[in-house]
């Protein structure tokens, strides 16, 4: 199948003009398939909010993109003028942020919020415009149409809010949408019920997503494939059940190892000592020799100082980067 | 006055001991009314000493306004708390101040905690120069000690806060939080804003001091394993009132608590719903 979204060789840097560059993204190479999510696992420094942002140029004014391509609808994002980027951000791309209550605007009803969206990206007369704000809401407040239209943000819980936004996100009918950590302001219990939001609308319109996160548990049961970021390198990428089940990648499974399982299996181990990762990540996209995740590996050899390794094919949809399997 | 706290027959006397806290928050609505809000509905719950109770629930359940009650920072409308044998509820702002080394609290982003223009030796050095008991030398050599404690190396004793990671400023803010000797620690979702891998290194740290100095802690979450892997008592909060107290294990896999099972279930485990088909 042909992917909708094609990132090749994608690299990104950050730099002030006294301070040399600081790459953010290095060589990611992924494609988006219709239809599918991709999670894309990462904790605070690894470029996973970069990755959502250079896909549609939206990088803050220091950010650059060093070079790389991103393939969609048969053009490449990175080479179009800021008015044809402006007609695909929003309207076949969409994005959804972590905090609904700033991406909102405070003193506008939501009905208003998702109806501008739709008058930005089409030409549609008032009328036909208000049907189509209430047809987007009544498939995402089946109980309360009216009251959310007419609300303010303020009124609406957080779980609400993240509805709104994802009925900005899906107003014009995108074939892709970035979120970017959508739950992470949520409690436990409204972030099923988003998530749950996001399943009915792959499967209802099938919108593929590039579903971000820190929280691997989140992806059980919801991503297709999972997409590991480290230091804003790629270190595996896979069938969600493979990467999250049998990990290969050393940084995978010190990732996972480090979540307490759940619930039922902790309550006879109490107490137990976490198994952490030594050290932390925060400095690790500093420009080093050999592998960026070498300094914390517990499966370290004396190649992994010397050159940052390639991607190696585990199969058809499972890659890793590390010596461990180069042959 | 108020009647001496309840013993458990025999057993060890609790360090802290809560009975029928409410705390209700005045409000005013948009049309001027003068509205009531009630943040906490008759708490009640005792922690023996070097155990760790966590309180679980949703955001607005109350966890927090607890945890300000317990570390004398917001005064309960009614109930009481006993540490060492004092209503802390009663007390006058002037004994409160007595009262408030002794409970230390540690916040979710230690980033908006700390002072952002005090390196890490001055921050953990300050507690010290506010009682004022202790030399210049003897507050430099304590604060030290305490950075160790943390295994924060001297490398980053002159950092700013902000020239630190995540995990390192959160074991800033601990270190802070053990200089005056404190008997209870509460941790408000002090693990939440940290990176997975790094979690696991201040939930070790926490483990290693509760073993070494005996320190009670409660631990605020909405994590709930994390709270499963640390706590030996959970208490499940919901609008204010607790609705479900026991030994971990006992509520993780045998309470009939509605909003325990609720939680549960919207917990996403690793382990729990792998594609096993069982689950699902």
């Amino acid at each position: 199948m042909l992917s909708v979204l094609d990132i090749q060789d994608l690299h990104v840097s950050y730099g002030s003009r006294e301070a040399a560059l600081r790459p953010a993204l290095t060589a990611v190479n992924v494609g988006l398939l219709p239809g599918e999510i991709l999670g894309v696992l990462g904790e605070s420094g690894s470029g996973k909010s970069t990755l959502a942002s250079a896909i549609v140029e939206l990088l803050p004014s220091n950010g650059q993109i060093i070079k790389g391509a991103v393939h969609f609808e048969g053009k490449d994002l990175l080479q179009l003028g800021s008015e044809e980027l402006r007609r695909i951000r929003g309207a076949r791309i969409s994005l959804i942020f972590q905090e609904p209550s700033l991406a909102l605007h405070p003193t506008l009803r939501a009905g208003e919020q998702v109806r501008q969206v739709l008058a930005a990206h089409t030409s549609a007369d008032r009328r036909s415009l208000r049907e189509r704000t209430r047809q987007i809401f009544a498939t995402l407040f089946p109980e309360e149409v009216d009251r959310v239209l007419q609300s303010y943000p303020h009124q609406l819980s957080g779980g609400q809010r993240q509805r709104v936004l994802i009925a900005q996100a899906i107003a014009c009918g995108p074939s892709v949408i970035i979120a970017d950590e959508p739950t992470a302001s949520l409690d436990p219990t409204t972030q099923m019920e988003i998530l749950g939001v996001f399943r009915a609308l792959r499967e209802k319109l099938n919108i593929a997503m590039i579903f971000i996160t820190h929280n691997p548990a989140l992806l059980v049961d919801f991503a297709d494939r999972v997409l590991v970021l480290y230091a804003g390198r790629v270190m595996e990428v896979g069938p969600t059940a493979t990467v999250l089940t049998s990990p290969r990648h050393p940084y995978t499974k010190a990732l996972l190892d480090s979540i307490p399982p759940g619930v039922e299996e902790t309550a006879n181990g109490r107490k137990k000592k976490f198994s952490a990762i030594a050290g932390d990540s925060s400095f690790s996209a500093l420009p080093r020799q050999g592998c960026c995740f070498e300094p914390r590996c517990s499966q370290r050899m004396p190649l992994c100082k010397e050159r940052e390794p390639a991607v190696v094919n585990l199969s058809e949809s499972h890659a890793v980067s590390c010596f461990k399997y180069e042959s | 006055m108020n009647p001496e706290p309840s013993t458990n027959d025999g057993c060890m006397q609790p360090l802290i001991q809560v009975e029928n806290l409410v705390k209700r928050y005045a409000k005013r609505s948009l049309s001027g009314q003068r509205e009531e809000k009630l943040a906490l509905d008759g708490v009640t719950f005792s922690v023996s000493p070097g155990t760790t109770l966590a309180v679980v629930g949703e955001s607005g359940s109350g966890k927090s306004t607890l945890a300000l009650c317990l570390a004398c920072l917001e005064r309960a409308t009614s109930g009481s708390i006993w540490l060492n044998g004092e209503n802390i509820v009663q007390l006058s702002e002037e004994e409160r101040r007595k009262v408030r080394p002794q409970i230390q609290l540690i916040f979710q982003d230690p980033a908006s905690s700390l002072n952002p223009r005090w390196n890490a030796l001055e921050i953990v050095t300050e507690p010290f120069v506010l009682q004022g008991k202790w030399k210049r030398e003897e507050m430099v050599q304590r604060a030290h000690s305490l950075l160790e404690q943390v295994s924060l190396s001297p490398e980053f004793y002159t950092r700013l806060p902000l020239e630190l990671s995540g995990g390192q400023r959160q074991r800033l803010a601990i270190a802070r939080a053990l200089a005056l000797e404190p008997k209870l620690l509460i941790l408000d979702e002090a693990l939440s804003a940290l990176d997975c891998s790094v979690q696991g290194q201040i939930g070790n740290l926490l483990l290693e001091l509760q073993s070494s100095l005996g320190m009670t802690y409660i631990f605020i979450t909405h994590n709930l394993a994390m709270a499963a892997h640390l706590a030996d008592t959970v208490a499940v909060m919901n609008r204010g009132r607790i609705v479900d107290l026991g030994p971990s294990e006992t509520v993780w896999k045998h309470s009939e608590c509605h909003t325990t099972r609720q939680l549960l279930a919207a917990t996403p485990g690793l382990k729990r719903s792998l594609p096993t088909g069982l689950e699902r």
